[in-house]
């Protein structure tokens, strides 16, 4: 099991959260803490990018519900990139997709935004 | 002359992709024997984002004290006897692959409490490892909900644990939560993780539980689920069976 890695990096109102290694229901405090300090910050649009992720349970993906409810809680826009195929996949089949907005890469997620 | 066998380029299978099931519109309980009401073929999954009510996570552990098994032996025996951990009054029929990811498995349970009616439903196996296995539940289902099942060390201790992320469906089943079923399927975990807790060689399991209300909105957008609602076909399928005996149909 790899640890989970998670890196803030914010611009204007769009920040990015970058998360490397395993997620899973252990990764809780990271993620939240990422989240809340983008929130914090003032970012109305917060872009994970899962260009790092090894390996994501059942848990972690829980733990995305949980970011979402508290975006959309927030009015905060949640977006995704760098989603392996088996991830989108995953996304879809957990129709976590209906809520979060997928991108190809970063550059995408924040053209998106700023459209 | 050599000749070199070459394999296709392929992407990289990420470690997790046998524990998933696999992407599926609508599903099928045709793996599932026993069972009177198929009310889940046909439906798609419906996880917390998509019900109605307010969103719950309840969490619900016990430690396996006296007990010399691994996490892993936990949950082999979780899952192959399931059912047999269930309280009174509920039926679990699994599905014949046993509980792997993208099977179905189909359940008869109370919608509330002290009702005769029993609520036909089922549960899509989302996902299962080693030391944990996740049930998502489809469309109609009085919860819109995860359920992740899963032991782990603490110390010296094995703990079985209950994770749900749930949400009522609809309007009605949110009825049903706030007049007792929020209570009743609680109790329906915390009996499930004491049979386990027997079943595991711990001979007084002590069950903690830990309910916290994360979002208290509704989401009225989810409302219209109620056409879907397993609850109210069961209903309408308990109080017909009188006419359709005497009319000799099914």
């Amino acid at each position: 099991m790899n640890a989970t890695s998670v890196a803030l990096d914010r611009s204007g109102a769009v920040a990015t959260i970058r998360i490397a290694g395993d997620v899973t229901s252990g990764s809780e405090a990271e993620l939240m803490s990422g989240f809340t300090a983008a929130v914090d910050g003032g970012a109305r649009a917060i872009i994970l990018d899962f260009s790092g992720l090894e390996y994501m349970n059942s848990g972690g993906i829980g733990l995305l519900v949980t970011l979402l409810v508290r975006a959309q809680r927030g009015g905060v826009r949640l977006l995704a990139s760098g989603l392996s195929d088996h991830y989108r996949e995953i996304l879809a089949l957990t129709r976590l997709d209906e809520a979060i907005e997928i991108h190809a890469d970063e550059g995408a997620a924040v053209a998106a935004v700023e459209v | 002359m050599t000749i070199s066998e070459e394999t296709p380029p392929q992407a990289p299978t990420s470690r997790d992709a046998a524990n998933w099931a696999k992407p599926v519109d609508r599903l099928s309980a045709q793996g599932v024997s026993g069972a009177t009401v198929d009310s889940v073929t046909g439906k798609r999954v419906a996880g917390p984002l998509q019900g109605f009510g307010q969103l719950w996570q309840k969490t619900l552990r016990v430690p396996l004290e006296g007990s010399s098994m691994s996490p892993q032996e936990v949950i082999a025996i979780w899952k192959e006897r399931f059912a047999t951990f269930w309280p009174e009054g509920n039926r679990f029929y699994a599905p014949l692959a046993g509980i792997v990811p993208g099977e179905v498995a189909l359940l008869d349970a109370s919608p509330m409490p002290g009702s005769p009616i029993k609520m036909s439903t089922g549960v899509l196996v989302l996902y299962a490892d080693d030391e944990s296995f996740t049930f998502m539940t489809p469309e109609g289902h009085a919860l819109s909900a995860w359920i992740t099942f899963s032991a782990y060390r603490e110390g010296n201790v094995t703990v079985a644990q209950v994770q749900a992320l749930e949400r009522t469906s609809d309007p009605l089943d949110e009825l049903t939560h706030m007049l007792g079923a929020n209570r009743m399927v609680t109790e329906i975990w915390r009996k499930t993780l004491t049979n386990v807790g027997r079943a595991m060689g711990a001979p007084d399991p002590v069950v903690v539980v830990e309910v916290v209300c994360i979002d208290k909105r509704r989401q009225w957008r989810h409302a219209g689920n109620i056409r879907n609602s397993a609850t109210l076909r069961t209903m309408r399928h308990t109080l017909t069976a009188p006419a359709r005996w005497i009319t000799g149909r099914r």
